[in-house]
C-alpha cells in the first residue's frame, strides 16, 4: 500500500486518537471539550483529504481554470463547523452550572460529591 | 510540493495536539487550542478548501477561544492531577482507530480523479451552475440553493443553541437567592 | 481596559474596518469565498472586540439584549419566509426560480441574496447572545442586587 497517497488520513486518525483519547481520560470538564472540538476538526479532514485534486483550484467558477475541487465536502464540512460551535457553546454553559452547583468542574470531584449525597440520602 | 506543505502542517497540529493533552494549566489549553484552529484553517487553504478555512478561521479560532475564555473566567480552576491509569481510555481509542484505518484502505487514494465522489453529482454542480443559479462561487451556490434545505436545519440549530444557553445561564427574579 | 489610550484608540480605528470587511464577505460571497456564516462571526467579532474594551455596559447601550434576541430569530423567520414565498409565489417550497417573474437565474440570485441575510443575522445574533451571557454571568455576581434584578428577566 503506498503510504504517500493515504498520508491525509494517516494524519486524520493520530488527530482522531488523540482527540477520542482527552475526551475519555482526562476529567476536568473544559479540556474535554477542547478534545471534542480536535476530535471533530480531525472529522473535517476526513472529507476534505479526498476532495482535492493536485493541479485544480477553489471551486469558484472562472474562465482561466479547468479542474475544479469537488465543492460538496466543503459545503458539508461548514455546516459541521457551525454546529460544532453551537456544541461547544451548550457544553460550556453546562460545565459554568455545574460549577456553580458542585464547586468543581473535575469529573470525579463531581460524581464523588453526587454518591455522597446519594448515600446521604439513602441512610436518612 | 502541495503534499509536503500539508504534512508539514499536519505534524505541526499534531504536535499542539499533544501539548494540549499534556498541560495541565487550562489557560495554555484554551490559547493551544487556538493556535490548533489556525494551523487547521492554513491546512484547509493548502487543500483548495476556502469557504471552509474562512469559516473554521472566524469560527474555531476566533468564536471557540472568546466563549472558552469566558467560560475559564468563571470557572477558574486548573485541571487536577489524573487519579486513574488511562490504559482503558488508550485501548479504546487505538482499537477505534485501528478498525478506521482497516476501513480506509478500501478508499481512494489522495488526489485521485476517477474517485467515486467526482463522478456523480459534483460534475453536474460545477457544469450545470451556469445555466440554472450563475453564481461563481460554487460552495455558495450549493450551500443557498441546491442544498438549501440542509442550511434552513442548521440555521435552526444556531438559533437552538441560543435558546438553549438562554435557558440555562438565565436569571430569575428571586430575592435571596441570586444564581436561578 | 478603557484607559488604556493605545487600546482604545487602535480599537476606534479597527472596528469600522472590521464591520466594513463583514458586509463585504457577506455581500462578495457569490464572488469569492464568503457568505453568510462568515459575515455574521465578523459581526460578532467586532461587537465583542468593543466590549472588550469599552466596557460591556458601553456594548449594550451600542446594541441592547432585546435587539440582539430579536437578531436570533429573526434571521431563521427569514430563511422559512424565503421559502414560504416560494409556495406564495406558485412553486414549491425554497424554490427560488419562481421569486422572479422574468428570469429564473434572477430568481435565483434574490432567493441566495435574501436566505443568506437571514443566515448572517442568525449567527450574529446567537454568538453575540451567548457572549453577553457568558458575561453577564460573571459580573453580577459582584454588583448590587437591584442590578441583578434588571437583567433578571433575560
Amino acid at each position: 500500500m503506498n503510504l504517500a497517497a493515504y498520508f491525509t488520513y494517516i494524519a486524520t486518525f493520530v488527530l482522531m486518537f488523540l482527540g477520542l483519547f482527552i475526551v475519555m481520560a482526562r476529567g476536568n470538564l473544559i479540556k474535554k471539550l477542547v478534545g471534542l472540538g480536535i476530535f471533530q476538526t480531525s472529522v473535517y479532514f476526513l472529507y476534505l483529504g479526498p476532495a482535492k485534486l493536485v493541479g485544480g483550484t477553489a471551486p469558484i467558477l472562472s474562465d482561466a481554470f479547468k479542474v475544479y475541487t469537488n465543492p460538496l465536502p466543503h459545503v458539508l464540512m461548514l455546516t459541521a463547523i457551525v454546529v460544532g460551535v453551537a456544541t461547544l457553546a451548550l457544553g460550556l454553559a453546562l460545565v459554568v452550572r455545574l460549577r456553580e452547583a458542585y464547586g468543581s468542574i473535575e469529573e470525579d470531584d463531581i460524581l464523588a460529591q453526587d454518591q455522597a449525597s446519594a448515600g446521604a440520602t439513602e441512610a436518612a | 510540493m502541495d503534499e509536503i506543505l500539508i504534512g508539514g502542517l499536519l505534524a505541526l497540529m499534531v504536535v499542539t495536539v499533544w501539548g494540549i493533552l499534556r498541560t495541565r494549566n487550562l489557560f495554555a489549553v484554551v490559547v493551544l487550542g487556538g493556535i490548533y484552529s489556525f494551523l487547521t484553517a492554513t491546512v484547509m487553504v493548502a487543500l483548495d478548501a476556502v469557504d471552509v478555512a474562512m469559516t473554521e478561521a472566524a469560527v474555531g479560532a476566533g468564536v471557540s477561544t472568546v466563549l472558552l475564555l469566558g467560560a475559564l473566567y468563571l470557572c477558574r480552576s486548573e485541571e487536577a492531577r489524573p487519579m486513574h491509569k488511562p490504559w482503558g481510555a488508550m485501548a479504546l481509542s487505538a482499537t477505534v482507530t485501528l478498525a478506521l484505518f482497516h476501513g480506509t484502505v478500501g478508499l481512494p487514494g489522495f488526489n485521485d480523479p476517477q474517485a467515486p465522489i467526482h463522478q456523480h453529482v459534483a460534475p453536474r454542480y460545477l457544469n450545470e451552475m451556469k445555466q440554472e443559479v450563475d453564481v461563481p462561487n460554487v460552495v455558495t451556490a450549493v450551500l443557498a440553493s441546491y442544498r438549501g434545505y440542509d442550511t434552513l436545519g442548521e440555521t435552526t440549530v444556531v438559533f437552538t443553541a441560543g435558546a438553549g444557553v438562554v435557558a440555562l445561564l438565565r436569571r430569575r427574579k428571586r430575592k435571596g437567592k441570586d444564581k436561578a | 481596559m478603557k484607559h488604556d489610550l493605545i487600546l482604545r484608540v487602535i480599537a476606534k480605528i479597527l472596528i469600522p474596518f472590521l464591520l466594513l470587511f463583514a458586509v463585504y464577505v457577506q455581500f462578495h460571497g457569490d464572488f469569492g469565498p464568503g457568505g453568510g456564516f462568515q459575515a455574521g462571526v465578523i459581526i460578532a467579532a467586532a461587537v465583542v472586540f468593543y466590549a472588550l474594551i469599552f466596557g460591556l455596559k458601553a456594548a449594550h447601550r451600542m446594541l441592547p439584549e432585546s435587539w440582539v434576541e430579536s437578531m436570533m430569530a429573526l434571521g431563521v423567520i427569514l430563511y422559512a419566509g424565503v421559502g414560504v414565498a416560494g409556495i406564495v409565489l406558485g412553486g414549491n417550497y425554497l424554490d427560488y426560480f419562481v421569486l422572479d417573474a422574468h428570469s429564473t437565474v434572477h430568481g435565483q440570485h434574490r432567493g441566495i441574496f435574501w436566505v443568506e441575510v437571514g443566515v448572517a443575522t442568525t449567527v450574529s445574533g446567537v454568538m453575540l447572545k451567548i457572549f453577553y451571557m457568558f458575561a453577564d454571568r460573571g459580573h453580577l455576581d459582584r454588583q448590587d442586587p437591584a442590578a441583578s434584578q434588571e437583567s433578571a428577566e433575560l
